[in-house]
């Protein structure tokens, strides 16, 4: 099978500091990666590399077979194709309904389409009540829950995930994590995740990786990182001698 | 009335709002996107022209004046548009004036913007055009108060309005150079009665632009 994501020798650069450096990965449909590291370990840097937010310094990514050129003017199409939920949930200054319908607005659909499918994914997410409301106005949970259904809605065939969960409430990572697996396995997506915790790791991913100092330490299925990693640095991680 | 005043002041007063209105809409349709761009793009040279785009809101109305005179009087490069001693040559001395004042304010406002927005609207797949514009809305607030101080500052010049309109009864004259006419005239009083009803004019369009600014965008 055709990897959905792939990046090699993926680096970048600022100045004399290096964020990102050789990571080199791959994802396929159906998959679910996450990714564990201490911060500043250029987890989120990663992220927009792989969203095309920031060009790489060396190094380059095909998504779906094809290499990803930056020279080209409508290189936003290829973003198109992925999503990103950021730790910090980003709500724009408008309504719960007019925030989740935001990508569906700029891909140009029909407003009775857009209607529908908004009032599906605010259901799904038990936003429903909510819709009306400035989304600035939302508890943190509403608010993140809102920011998936804002990435998904868009039907990206990649979804990254950046601490998505990070100070929730249980119910409210567990009702996300239910909508990530949904929308991985039921839909035929894949997503990769930034998490600080390996539970969520073992929960949710089918396979995990270390990152540190801006290098992938290891990368495998999630039960043999946890149970028999090959690289001194994840055992100590996953047997919680180092702690971050 | 004060003898000798022999000027429609409501007909003064419509021009007055006629041509600032038209000034702060043509500065604010060039001001907006340009402080977008600038605040927005990352590009060699940045910060030397934000700092000449701050150093211009001091740019001096008679020097803004004497450009649009040059550039339309009769021996000027445009001289044949005959458009000098005109409400459009006043409306293009004050464009000078806010454009500077409100592409500032822009930068200002769009780079105070929440990053992670703007890697959400970009992450959701909007296109350059399409980011910026979201970008200005989220700036909403930043971009109305660059509005209103870009015609407060038309509205209250009187230097340029004067060198490129001359204060020509029924044609040209408006509050602020019929303020000075009357005062070099001696009729204080009536001086100050227009001083009144320019401020009334400004606060009417300030409310309405502060309607505007905390309108909610649902």
């Amino acid at each position: 099978m055709n990897d959905l994501l792939r990046t090699e020798e993926l680096t970048r650069e600022y100045d004399a500091k290096t964020a990102v450096s050789d990571v080199s990965m791959s994802v396929n449909v159906g998959d679910i990666v996450g990714i564990m590291g201490p911060s500043g370990s250029g987890k989120s840097t990663l992220f927009r590399l792989i969203n095309l937010l920031e060009r790489p310094t060396k190094g380059r990514i095909f998504f779906d077979g094809e290499e990803i050129s930056y020279s080209r003017p409508d290189v936003y199409l290829i973003r198109r194709k992925m999503a990103l939920v950021l730790q910090k949930p980003a709500a724009m200054n408008r309504s719960v309904f007019n925030n989740v319908a935001y990508g569906l607005e700029l891909r140009q659909l029909e407003k009775e389409e857009i209607q529908k499918r908004v009032d599906d994914y605010l259901e799904r997410l038990g936003l429903t009540e909510s819709k009306l409301r400035n989304a600035r106005s939302l508890s943190g949970g509403e608010m993140q829950r809102m920011c998936f259904a804002r990435s998904v809605i868009v039907e990206p065939r990649l979804i990254l995930l950046d601490e998505f969960t990070a100070n929730l409430d249980p119910q409210n990572i567990s009702i996300l994590e239910k909508a990530v697996r949904d929308f991985v396995k039921q839909e035929g997506r894949a997503a990769i995740i930034i998490t600080h915790n390996p539970f969520q790791a073992k929960r949710l991913c089918d396979r995990s990786a270390l990152m540190m100092n801006g290098k992938l330490v290891e990368i495998g299925e999630t039960w043999k990182i946890f149970n028999d990693p090959v690289d001194e640095r994840t055992r100590a991680f996953v047997s919680g001698e180092m702690v971050f | 009335m004060v003898d000798g005043v022999t000027y429609d002041v409501v007909q003064v007063t419509l021009l007055s709002l006629y041509v600032s209105g038209s000034a702060t809409i043509l500065g604010s349709l060039i001001g907006i996107p340009l402080g977008a761009a600038i605040g927005l793009k990352e590009f060699g040279g940045k910060g030397l022209l934000k700092t000449i785009t701050y150093t211009m809101y001091g740019f001096p109305p008679v020097i803004s004046g004497l450009f649009i005179y040059y550039v339309f009087s009769r021996a000027g490069p445009l001289g044949d548009f005959g458009i000098l001693f005109t409400p459009t040559a006043m409306i293009l001395a004050q464009t000078l004036l806010v454009i500077p004042l409100v592409a500032g304010i822009t930068i200002t406002s769009v780079t105070e913007v929440d990053r992670n927005i703007k890697n959400t609207v970009r992450s959701l797949g909007a296109n350059d055009r399409q980011a910026t514009f979201t970008v200005i809305k989220e700036a909403w607030v930043g971009v109305i108060t660059a509005v209103m101080i870009g015609f407060g500052r038309a509205i209250a010049e009187v230097g340029a309005a004067y060198m490129v309109g001359g204060n020509i009864d029924g044609k040209t004259r408006v509050l602020t150079t019929a303020i000075m006419l009357e005062t070099r005239m001696g009729h204080f009083e009536y001086a100050v009665g227009l001083g009144v009803v320019l401020l009334i004019v400004a606060c009417g369009v300030f409310l309405f632009m502060r309607w505007l600014q905390e309108r909610e965008l649902l």
